[in-house]
């Protein structure tokens, strides 16, 4: 194996790439910077709730899929990883509904 | 352990023992995939368990400028996060949290760099990149070091409690932003975070020291990184989702 290290072909960086991963890394930061703005001037409510998680699904959307690079996996590692998540989807939706209801009884 | 590894490397055609790899990722890939979905379920619970909660906590309802401190009701994240380092007394609205979510989105891009530069067998580079990403993961910790010592000893005003007590900052049984389960959400799902941010930056370091040593080069591939790599943007996408439900909303 140490002969192995002696003939290893460093190949020259892949612009085209890297200038991708910089553009998503310049969208992180705007959609970041869209949700200092909304902070600020949109009145709180269920409109300013729906805009704040629409965008945040958008970050994570790029994370996963390019930083992680399973936008670009074989079709069945992509739903393994998606589909049990629909599971805490229906959890969020039940437990946010429970507290609902906690809230009403008490008050 | 690097003997087997390189084996892996030369005949493709036993990996798995079918002759081809599951879902066209190596095992170890594949398990990093499995374990960070496993760890999504757990920060889901503890963010679905905030949620519920606040929801069976009253929300303030009056005019936003007369906002106060009280037991009654939640308190409003952008109100309790308002302090910058080095700006004492001065009203800063999620900046300081602001700036954190920066380094973690930086520190993510510089470990897809390094991924690149190890899929070229470039370890000057790789060495570069990591260095970065240590550098932007120590930052993030410091930061929160920070964030929770300010959380911790509060305001000076502090808040006044029914009896006329005064409180000062936070601790698991009360504190002076709201109701004491707001503080012990924001220790443990901030402080869960805040340790797998620790561990990716023990993890990157352990990367790191392999890419100096020439270890990943006598191995014949740089996959540790993208593995490790795997695992610091998961750190990255957890916080995206904490700085929205626990400081945003």
């Amino acid at each position: 194996m140490e002969e192995q290290a002696s003939n290893i072909q460093v190949l020259p960086p892949d612009k085209a790439k890297i200038r991708k991963l910089w553009k998503i890394a310049a969208i992180l930061g705007i959609v970041t910077a869209i949700e200092f703005v909304i902070a600020f001037t949109i009145a709180p409510g269920a409109f300013k709730i729906a805009l704040f998680v629409g965008l945040t699904i958008v970050k994570a959307f790029y994370i996963v899929s390019e930083f992680m690079h399973l936008g670009h996996e074989e079709k069945s590692l992509i739903w393994a990883i998606l589909l049990p998540l629909v599971l805490v989807l229906w959890l969020i939706i039940a437990l946010l509904a429970q507290g609902d209801a906690i809230f009403m009884l008490k008050y | 352990m690097s003997a087997s590894t390189a084996a892996v490397g030369q005949e493709e055609k036993n990996i798995w023992m079918g002759g081809t790899s599951p879902m066209k990722v190596s095992y170890g890939k594949l398990m990093m995939w499995f374990f960070l979905l496993s760890d999504a379920l757990t920060f889901s619970a503890l963010l679905a368990a905030y949620g519920t909660i606040r929801f069976s906590n009253p929300a303030f309802a009056g005019d936003r400028s007369l906002y106060t401190f009280s037991q009654d009701y939640w308190p409003i994240p952008e109100r309790v996060f308002e302090a910058v380092p080095f700006l004492h007394g001065v009203s800063l609205p999620l900046v300081f949290v602001g700036i954190m979510t920066f380094i973690l989105i930086m520190s993510s891009v510089t470990m897809v760099l390094a991924v690149e530069a190890g899929q070229r067998m470039d370890k000057a580079a790789v060495i570069k990149w990591m260095l970065w990403t240590l550098l932007g993961g120590i930052a993030f910790l410091s930061c929160q070091a920070w964030e929770w010592g300010h959380f911790i000893v509060g305001t000076e005003e502090g808040s006044t409690l029914a009896d006329g007590t005064k409180v000062f900052g936070a601790n698991l049984a009360i504190n002076q932003y709201g109701p004491p389960a707001f503080a012990d959400f924001f220790f443990f799902i901030t402080g869960f975070h805040g340790f797998h941010v620790f561990s990716g930056v023990m993890l990157n370091f352990l990367i790191f020291y392999w890419a100096v040593v020439g270890k990943l080069e006598r191995v014949g591939h740089y996959e540790m990184v993208e593995k490790v790599g795997l695992y610091w943007h998961f750190v990255d996408l957890v916080w995206v989702f904490v700085f929205t439900f626990f400081y945003l909303v």
